[in-house]
């Protein structure tokens, strides 16, 4: 196409387009073999999904960021809210450390089980996808214990606590409670598609790139734990 | 990164060797990250540090482990560009708190 002249080229380049007007006209136009990203539906769709979770968590951030800037009452110190007693003395924030490294881990696995599936090695690829799916679930376990232990020995609540800034319950159960929702999907997500492996169902395509879209979307939820420990834990 | 190239139908096989290179950098970090917290570090020195460790694990996750780092620069810039919104929106966010912050001072205590 390109070696043809520029009036020529437009005149062919959309026959389907230029014959017709309408909503069909507009369905034809992006519709006519375009493509802009040199990758499968899935994977582009699973990406610009992620963008727009980028999104929601990027302004739950910034929201919280707002209220504890604006507050005039003294922000509780994270490293003593979640400080666990252990061995006769307070290890600071022990616990969302522990569900750190658990969710690391569970990323290492999932990059494991994608390289598996390229191998075409589809045994191995479902076994990683459920010790991350363990290790997911392990994570929701933690994350419930430590609402447990907030909000019956705290006495956190979204609209106040005992130790400072009333803010400080909103944000920590909007942002850990959506970041938990999306562990909690994203667990359920890897069984359906690690079962789906196993059976088979995947064998007519010739490829296990699913495994790779699954894997984006759980490295995404350790992606925005990684920010939230940084900008709500530890700061 | 020589050899670690996707082939042409956009597969993404890389040696399983980086992805624990990645994995232990990655705890690295974390336990890095929390000692900041664990010594009890202030002021610049703290805030600097959880913002680089943090930028250097969301990286790493995003160029490794999502394999952005061997997409085409097409979808490379459709995903990390929009997100840089985000600090206009956090710019003019601190300087409303900031404001906040003031008139609560002003008229609230």
């Amino acid at each position: 196409m390109s070696s043809l002249p520029a009036t020529t080229a437009s005149l062919v380049s959309s026959p389907a387009a230029a014959s017709t007007a309408g909503l069909r006209g507009l369905v034809a136009d992006w519709s006519s073999d375009r493509q802009a990203f040199q990758v499968s539906w899935g994977k582009a769709m699973m990406w610009i999904f992620l963008l727009s979770d980028t999104f929601i968590f990027g302004t739950f951030l910034t929201g919280y960021m707002t209220v504890r800037m604006s507050t005039t009452v003294p922000w509780p110190n994270p490293s003593q809210v979640f400080a666990l007693h252990v061995g006769g003395a307070d290890v600071p924030l022990l616990l969302i450390a522990v569900m750190t490294f658990v969710l690391i881990s569970s990323s290492g696995t999932m990059a494991m089980a994608v390289n598996c599936a390229y191998r075409r090695d589809r045994a191995s690829a479902a076994r990683l996808m459920f010790v991350t799916a363990a290790f997911g679930a392990t994570f929701v376990g933690m994350q419930a214990f430590e609402w447990t232990k907030l909000i019956l020995d705290e006495g956190v609540r979204p609209w106040g606590n005992p130790m400072g800034a009333a803010q400080f319950g909103s944000a920590f159960f909007m942002i850990t409670g959506f970041h938990g929702l999306h562990v909690t999907a994203g667990v359920i997500y890897l069984l359906v598609v690690a079962l789906r492996l196993l059976r088979g169902r995947y064998e007519n395509r010739g490829h296990y790139q699913i495994v790779e879209i699954a894997g984006l979307y759980w490295h995404f939820v350790d992606l925005v734990w990684v920010f939230i420990f940084a900008l709500f834990y530890l700061w | 990164m020589q050899g670690t190239s996707p082939s042409p139908a956009g597969q993404q096989q890389h040696p399983i060797g980086l992805y624990l290179k990645v994995w232990a950098l990655l705890f690295l970090l974390s336990v890095m990250s929390y000692a900041v917290d664990y010594f009890h570090l202030q002021g610049l020195l703290r805030w600097s540090l959880i913002l680089l460790f943090m930028m250097l694990k969301a990286g790493l996750i995003v160029a490794v482990f999502m394999h952005l780092a061997w997409e085409r620069l097409a979808l490379i810039c459709a995903i990390v560009l929009p997100p840089l919104a985000l600090l206009v929106l956090v710019g003019l966010m601190a300087s409303e708190a900031g404001h906040v912050h003031l008139t609560r001072l002003l008229y609230f205590r």
